[in-house]
């Protein structure tokens, strides 16, 4: 019999997202160079060490709002028909570095993923409330949602990939 | 249900206008078709002349675009690809893209021309500018190559033809419903 401590992956309880700082973002390569945008309104709930999250489409925030447009449109997320992004897990492993399985589904599609990353101990904040901090990242093909818009640069190369990261930085508070 | 028809070609016995007449008579029950007969009156896009009120004959084609339910646009091919005048039109529409009045709408492609290919190719481009306006482009088209063979006054005489045409139009009314009935539910 092991006499090491083995660390609850995700900490027990109720908890909710902090949505002013936490923050889902996307970054992949456009041109050459890596192109970053987020979601703003994005809801999480971790509930029994399982972890459920949507973000609205329509609150995709990148630089420009044309292309705003566009990454809402029929070519890439179609907000009008599938407007929230959502994600679900079945299993959660590990200790400092976690991992987290489940399930993305975007543009209506939904594909089994696996979320890499880690969670800081609770503390108590300034308003006398429990909170953690967790920040998740995870590799997707974006055709494989439905997501196919490209362009062709002169030397035939696409501009934009098909490899999508999506980065999660996270704040859980804990139900009073 | 309103399906708003727009003739790539100008020219008055126009065999894509004659295409959406065809168009019109195939509709399933319930939807109409207007024919937006204006495209000469389009200035050419000048940026400096994009400003409020817009142009009579774009703040026309855009308050169409918005009260129809669908877009059906016909296109000739030259040199390859989409007639002059209806991309610059087509410009006016999509500017400033955020707020253009195609975003969302379901819209479909057919063309003719008198060559043997039906401009293939420019309906391909069109779909692709259509797509990139925000456009819900359908998938499939009608080429109707030899054009001029192909009609009797403005009756597609082609069985085949009338029955892809009809197909066309038909996913096209269906989206658009789709699309209402998930507004009103929503």
């Amino acid at each position: 019999m092991s006499t090491t401590e083995i660390r609850q992956a995700l900490p027990t309880g109720t908890w909710h997202l902090d949505p002013v700082h936490s923050s889902l973002g996307f970054e992949l390569t456009y041109m050459g160079g890596v192109f970053r945008g987020q979601f703003r309104e994005v809801e999480a709930t971790l509930e029994d060490a399982q972890l459920t999250g949507s973000a609205q489409v329509a609150s995709v925030d990148v630089k420009d709002e044309n292309l705003a447009a566009h990454l809402q449109s029929p070519e890439f997320f179609d907000v009008e028909r599938y407007p929230e992004l959502r994600f679900a897990s079945t299993d959660v492993e590990g200790g400092e570095e976690l991992t987290i399985r489940g399930e993305i589904t975007i543009k209506g599609v939904t594909h089994p993923v696996e979320l890499t990353g880690r969670a800081t101990e609770p503390l108590t904040d300034a308003y006398g409330r429990e909170r953690f901090g967790l920040t998740l990242e995870t590799k997707l093909d974006r055709t494989a949602f439905g997501l196919n818009w490209n362009l062709p640069l002169p030397s035939g190369e696409p501009a934009l990939s098909n490899e999508v990261t999506l980065v999660a930085e996270l704040f859980f508070v804990k139900e009073a | 249900m309103k399906v708003l028809a727009l003739s790539g070609s100008l020219r008055r016995d126009s065999y894509n206008t004659k295409l959406l007449h065809a168009a019109a008579r195939l509709l399933p029950d319930g939807a109409e078709l207007e024919l937006w007969d204006r495209l000469k009156e389009v200035p050419p896009y000048d940026e400096d002349d994009d400003v409020e009120p817009a142009p009579a004959a774009v703040a026309a084609l855009r308050a169409a675009i918005a009260g129809a339910d669908a877009l059906l646009v016909a296109t000739p091919e030259y040199n390859s690809s989409i007639p002059g005048q209806l991309k610059n039109t087509l410009d006016w529409v999509s500017r400033p893209l955020a707020k253009n009045p195609l975003r969302g709408k379901p819209v479909a492609v057919v063309g003719a021309s008198a060559g043997a290919f039906g401009a293939v190719w420019s309906q391909a481009e069109l779909r692709k500018v259509l797509a990139a306006m925000g456009g819900r482009v359908i998938e499939g088209g009608v080429s109707v190559g030899h054009a001029p063979t192909r009609f009797e006054g403005d009756h597609l005489v082609d069985t085949e033809l009338r029955e892809q045409l009809a197909e066309v139009v038909g996913a096209l009314v269906s989206e658009a419903a789709a699309r209402e009935a998930s507004r009103v539910a929503a």
